[in-house]
């Protein structure tokens, strides 16, 4: 076993690729600063040099079109910005350049570009500080959309990502970075565009990605003891999408629920259910569900946010509803963290 | 700086190419122009007919691994550069033999074999892209230079902003060429920067060294531009030009549209006065370099080129319509 953390995976990754590679080159604002991107990036500087990694401007959008030009020419950048929010600045460059820039000019040049994201929760982040845009960038032809939820999938996503010829948006959620997992040495890569079915069942599938899949792994725990025996599928990656695996898991059980860290409308749980019900109409017993967040920004205010996420209560609660059990006795099995706001003792903010 | 004179008696032949790559760029939208009402080029088709000075003298000056990107308005720059010309062409009919296969029409042209990376569509697009090559290049320690060709509107744009900064800092080998030709779109600048202000003296308040040039004299164009490459290829950082030109017609499409009423015909007038062909090729005749003939012969030979061009693009063949899904990521 090589038990570390999530934020430990990343750094991991990080020195497996520019050790493998001299044109991986790593920047973003904060990057060698004393908390190196909460800890994804800590002593990388030292080990590979100042002009291999170094800290940049407040400049998304150029720092994306520089990314984007550096590749073109051989270099593999990865970008990283500490939360998605702040990453909107680059949409232009993201969406009009990379995305395009190898079919546009007739499959010629390519943009392999890696750009990491962290998405926000908890301790008031608000209304800008905790996006979860997954669907944005799914929505663009040309990118590929990876959200790992575990340490070992964080480390062979962002190696894979780093190597791939396309641009690749890496969302990691800061509820993730001290999670622990058993993580391979090496050069582990996880291949994009493949789900993982992390637990087998046969009443219903669960899909889901990012931190829902810890909060997921929780309910499916529980309702195992309430018999009822869920399928979870942690995606991993957002575009391109395994749709076989969730064809093959619902086709099997008849019922789905999806789980999203974004908002409902126009999002990943709506697209998933979509394409569900138009390829395996004749095999649901039941109405497809999804749990996202609420189309609302998200509040600050301890008060407001306390019942804003979803968590393993909400999604054991809407899985007894869809087998008709009484959902209040049987949930009260899990405990609710004292802080609805953190995701444990370990952290205490501010961001 | 030499006068023009004496840049013709030492340099003829530099002299008579940039003529010949002006030309070629003229007689090909001209051509274009002609033909576009046919209805066969499908797609926005931005002209730089009287702007083709600029393009014309940097891209004589890089080399063929220099890099080069432009904008919307880009056959100037990628002919200049020595992009095909049948390529080009083949691309703005929407032709399988294109420079882009067809997908990029007149506003997305390439030509890696000259190192043209690409021009795009958006305001300022191209900026941090050229930055981001010569990062590459600062990186790889080749001796390479880095060019982007962008309009007066650019400067407008916040990523201009973050660019020359960026390249600023990093002393990166660079250059800045700004088309200044008065219009986004219908826009004059009037109503976009504040009266007074110098776009190149602006620029160099971020610490980018800055030239102003005549935009509409190939012969300056080259020198300036020329001292500025050899600093930049010295890794000395990046630099910027302020060219004052004029586009002659429309913003997109084949025709004058000094009628519609948002710049005026006697401005339009002042400008073709100093047309930037004309005005080389005559004082190349004054001085001797070219003849008569010489002119003839070489509209000649341009012609006889284009008019082999616009025949490959009309008569080579569509991209298949089940192409459509190929390339949307590389590698599969």
């Amino acid at each position: 076993m090589r038990l570390m953390t999530y934020a430990k995976a990343i750094n991991e990754a990080y020195i497996e690729a520019m050790r493998r590679d001299k044109n991986v080159i790593a920047y973003g604002l904060g990057i060698d600063d004393p908390k190196g991107v909460f800890g994804t990036t800590l002593g990388l500087k030292d080990k590979f040099g100042k002009d291999r990694v170094f800290d940049t401007p407040t400049s998304e959008n150029a720092m994306t079109g520089v990314g984007i030009g550096a590749s073109l020419n051989g270099i593999r950048p990865v970008m990283c910005h500490q939360r998605v929010d702040f990453f909107l600045l680059a949409m232009d460059q993201l969406v009009n350049n990379a995305a395009k820039w190898h079919y546009m000019f007739g499959g010629g040049l390519s943009v392999p570009i890696t750009i990491r994201l962290i998405i926000g929760r908890g301790w008031g982040q608000g209304p800008t500080h905790s996006q979860s845009l997954q669907a944005w960038f799914a929505h663009i032809p040309g990118l590929k959309v990876v959200m790992p939820a575990t340490a070992a999938d964080a480390k062979g996503l962002l190696l894979s990502a780093i190597f791939d010829e396309n641009p690749v948006i890496y969302l990691e959620h800061r509820w993730l970075h001290n999670l622990e997992g058993d993580v391979p040495a090496g050069d582990y890569r996880v291949p994009i565009g493949k789900a993982k079915c992390l637990k087998k069942g046969g009443d219903i599938s669960i899909v889901s990605f990012s931190y829902m899949t810890i909060e997921a792994l929780r309910a499916v725990e529980l309702l195992e003891k309430a018999g009822i025996s869920c399928e979870l599928i942690d995606l991993r990656t957002i575009k391109p999408i395994d749709w076989k695996t969730i064809f093959c898991s619902v086709r099997k059980t008849g019922r789905l629920l999806v789980l999203d860290t974004g908002v409902m409308t126009c999002g990943i749980a709506g697209e998933i259910i979509a394409s569900v019900c138009t390829e395996c109409f004749g095999s649901l017993k039941h109405s497809p569900v999804r749990i996202a967040s609420p189309d609302i920004p998200t509040p600050t205010s301890y008060a407001m946010t306390r019942n804003f996420y979803s968590g393993a209560g909400d999604i054991a609660r809407k899985i007894l509803e869809i087998f008709g059990k009484n959902t209040e006795t049987e949930v009260c099995g899990i405990k609710r963290p004292p802080h609805h706001d953190v995701p444990g003792e370990w952290f205490k903010g501010p961001f | 700086m030499d006068t023009e004179t004496n840049f013709i008696k030492k340099n003829p032949k530099t002299a008579l190419e940039l003529l010949r790559r002006m030309k070629k760029i003229r007689f090909t939208e001209e051509q274009i122009a002609e033909k576009y009402p046919e209805g066969r080029m499908r797609c926005p088709t931005h002209l730089c007919i009287g702007q083709e000075a600029v393009s014309a003298a940097v891209g004589l000056l890089l080399r063929r691994n220099d890099f080069a990107l432009g904008t919307h308005r880009s056959h100037g720059a990628y002919l200049s550069k020595g992009g095909d010309l049948k390529k080009m062409l083949a691309e703005i009919y929407g032709k399988a033999a294109g420079c882009s296969k067809g997908r990029g029409g007149s506003m997305h042209l390439t030509d890696r074999s000259v190192s043209f990376m690409g021009s795009t569509s958006l305001v300022g697009g191209t900026i941090p892209v050229a930055v981001g090559l010569a990062l590459s290049i600062k990186l790889r320690k080749t001796r390479q230079v880095s060019c982007v060709f962008f309009g007066d509107a650019a400067v407008e744009e916040g990523v201009f902003y973050e660019s020359v900064n960026f390249a600023v800092l990093k002393k990166l080998p660079v250059l800045f060429i700004c088309e200044n030709n008065f219009y986004s779109v219908y826009s004059p600048l009037a109503v976009r920067q504040p009266k007074g202000r110098e776009i190149y003296k602006m620029v160099r308040g971020f610490g980018c060294p800055s030239v102003r040039g005549d935009g509409n004299n190939a012969i300056e164009a080259y020198q300036k531009a020329g001292s500025a490459i050899e600093r930049v290829r010295k890794g000395k950082g990046p630099v910027f030009f302020e060219f004052k030109t004029y586009r002659w017609r429309e913003h997109c499409g084949p025709y004058y549209d000094n009628d519609i009423g948002y710049r005026a015909e006697e401005e339009f007038i002042s400008w073709k006065k100093r047309d930037p062909v004309l005005l080389l090729q005559q004082k190349l005749l004054k001085e001797s370099a070219l003849t008569d003939s010489g002119v003839e012969s070489m509209d000649k030979n341009i012609l006889k080129e284009i008019k082999e061009a616009f025949e490959f693009a009309e008569n080579s063949p569509f991209p298949s319509e089940n192409e459509i899904g190929k390339n949307i990521y590389c590698g599969g």
